[in-house]
């Protein structure tokens, strides 16, 4: 090849390669917050059915923020699949704070480094403002007759639940299943899994994520119940008009925490502890756990518990450090490759 | 300067061009394909082999391989008939015709899969006239060949259309005038000509449908062992923090594509020297 040729391509290299950074570079001018006057900005990443709860949540938080330290408050929000959000926090996304499905997401930012360790002691009830569990969406009048969770194994029950290892939030419907079982057997594990076996066996489609378990079981008609969020069982209801669906509640069920945290390097790097943390606290006063409840997450405030008990049937519920011994554990032992939730398909 | 083996050619612009395509080349396909590598170096090989041949991720491979070879076969069939009813004939709203092939293009791969189970669920319009008689086209192996169908057509009536066009009709004549059948002028004089855009065209579908995720978690039903395809078990990986794991299962799934792509090519220059 001629020389000439040579530095024609390395000439035209050292072009294009400009060209692509300057328009890397030119977003790089983000300017460090402070001062009253100036809006701060802070960004909250989310898990999917959260959306509505911290549109109102984010209004009245940027009012309670004004008027207690007078700067101006823009909160976006970013939703997606809880585990999906907590790659993309890892992989650079520069989330403030995180409220997500389940603690294991964040153990799994906490472990990349960008949040200290200790962040579920962080705040009151293991960080997490607002609760949910698990419930039965069944076809109105419950034609199948679903009342506990043993009903779902009964011939001809058609059960519709995403996929435990694609979804976050269905982790948790899959340990509420359990934790019945073992309770009903006198914690036999041999007798659980027996149980969490037969249940997956009436389950004909396994979603990829909660919304598009819904949509089978709302817009395709399939199925005879969905396990799913108290909260999203709440919507279908109210948004899919009430004549169609019903909400069963188990004898038992989990009580769903999904979590919250301050990304501690984020808001260091940009000087916006103060606001991140008082962000997260207010989810605790009496106007976010209204709002909380309100988008039917279960308040822990017990003044609000009580406006709102009509709405959340007191059941029992067990929580996942006690029954599994915490996220790590029941992640390695249920659902990691050759896991548990494996084992009942390949065996087979 | 000029070494005596290279002859310059007619258009200037080589350096230039050969930069740009050097550099695209590595910041879109070469990079991220050596971090794939790099992410997976976490593993040994031991582990390596061992999360790749998993019986649930040997499954999925089956099923991936499998429905993409089908609906890529399909592809290659219908998608002739396409090329050629749009080539051959005239007929009112053929631009409209024509235009519609790209759709699948276009259109977000999410909805397409949400839409196509909507009609073959055995609830559907579709689904509700094959449940009767057993058949379950939606959640089944059937419902993911339907959604890699549907997303592979353009890449085969897309190469074949151009050859077709090319092609005289006056050898087709020729033939018809010495006494060929049309079955016969159809194999040995058309044909031929066909079947190299006609490979690329199903390779293309055919890859096309083994990375394929978006709209086939929708139809598939995601059964493990039974509908669970690899980019799901990718995705399932991802989603638990396994890179290495999902890693693994992707570059095993990279090297069969890649061989079984190579297979094609060599199929085809040879069918291109035959035709010559």
């Amino acid at each position: 090849m001629s020389k000439a040729k040579t530095k024609g391509i390395l000439l035209s290299l050292v072009l294009a390669m400009s060209v692509v950074l300057g328009a890397c570079g030119s977003d790089s001018g983000e300017k460090t917050s402070g001062g009253a006057g100036e809006t701060l900005e802070l960004l909250n990443v989310s898990y999917d059915p959260t959306r509505e709860l911290y549109e109102s949540y984010n209004k009245a938080f940027a009012a309670y923020w004004e008027k207690e330290k007078g700067q101006k408050v823009e909160i976006k929000q970013s939703h997606g699949g809880s585990g999906k959000q907590s790659r993309a926090v890892i992989d650079g996304l520069e989330a403030d704070v995180v409220t997500l499905a389940l603690g294991y997401d964040i153990d799994a930012i906490q472990k990349s480094g960008l949040i200290d360790e200790g962040w579920q002691q962080e705040y009151e009830k293991n960080s997490a403002p607002y609760t949910s569990t698990i419930v039965f969406l069944v076809r109105k009048g419950n034609p199948k007759g679903i009342q506990d969770w043993n009903d779902l194994i009964k011939e001809g029950v058609e059960v519709v639940t995403p996929n435990p290892q694609t979804s976050g939030g269905a982790r948790w419907n899959y340990l509420a299943a359990w934790g019945y079982a073992l309770h009903q057997n006198n914690n036999d594990e041999a007798k659980a899994q027996d149980f969490v076996k037969q249940l997956y066996e009436h389950v004909k489609v396994l979603d990829s994520g909660a919304r598009g378990s819904t949509t089978t079981f709302v817009e395709r008609g399939l199925g005879d119940v969905l396990l799913a969020w108290e909260n999203e069982a709440w919507l279908s209801v109210k948004e899919l008009g009430p004549d169609k669906f019903d909400i069963v509640y188990p004898s038992e069920s989990i009580l769903a925490e999904p979590p919250v945290a301050v990304v501690d390097k984020n808001v260091d790097k940009r000087g916006k502890r103060e606001v991140a943390e008082a962000y997260l606290k207010y989810l605790y006063s009496e106007e976010g756990q209204t709002i909380a409840a309100e988008n039917y997450y279960r308040p822990t405030l017990d003044s609000v518990k009580a406006k709102y008990a009509d709405q959340f049937p007191d059941i029992k519920l067990f929580t996942i450090d006690e029954v599994f011994g915490g996220w790590a554990q029941a992640q390695e032992k249920h659902f990691s490759d050759g896991g548990i939730f494996s084992q009942i398909y390949l065996a087979k | 300067m000029q070494t005596g083996a290279t002859k310059r050619g007619v258009l200037p612009g080589f350096g230039l061009t050969m930069g740009y395509s050097v550099l695209y080349l590595s910041l879109v396909v070469l990079i991220p394909l050596s971090a794939l590598l790099l992410n997976s170096t976490g593993l040994t090989w031991g582990k390596f082999w061992e999360v790749a041949t998993d019986p649930r991720v040997l499954a999925s491979y089956k099923v991936s391989l499998l429905t993409a070879a089908a609906a890529g076969l399909i592809d290659t069939v219908l998608g002739l008939l396409l090329a050629w009813v749009l080539v051959r004939y005239d007929f009112p709203g053929k631009k409209i015709f024509d235009a519609m092939i790209d759709l699948p293009f276009a259109l977000p791969t999410a909805v397409a899969g949400v839409s196509l189970t909507a009609i073959y669920s055995q609830n559907g319009w579709i689904g509700s006239l094959f449940e009767p008689l057993g058949i379950r086209l939606a959640f089944s192996p059937i419902g993911i060949t339907l959604a890699l169908m549907f997303i592979g057509i353009p890449f085969v009536v897309r190469t074949v259309q151009p050859v077709l066009q090319d092609l005289d009709a006056e050898v087709e004549e020729a033939a018809a005038t010495l006494g060929a059948s049309r079955l016969r002028t159809f194999r040995s004089v058309v044909l031929p000509e066909l079947l190299p855009p006609l490979l690329t065209g199903f390779a293309l579908a055919f890859s096309r449908g083994i990375g394929e995720y978006g709209s086939v978690v929708f139809i598939s039903g995601n059964m493990p062992m039974k509908t669970e395809i690899a980019p799901l078990l990718i995705m399932s990986k991802l989603e638990q923090f396994d890179y290495a794991g999902a890693t693994a299962v992707a570059l095993l799934l990279l090297l069969i594509s890649f061989v079984l792509m190579l297979l094609i090519n060599t199929l085809q220059r040879r069918v291109r020297k035959t035709v010559r």
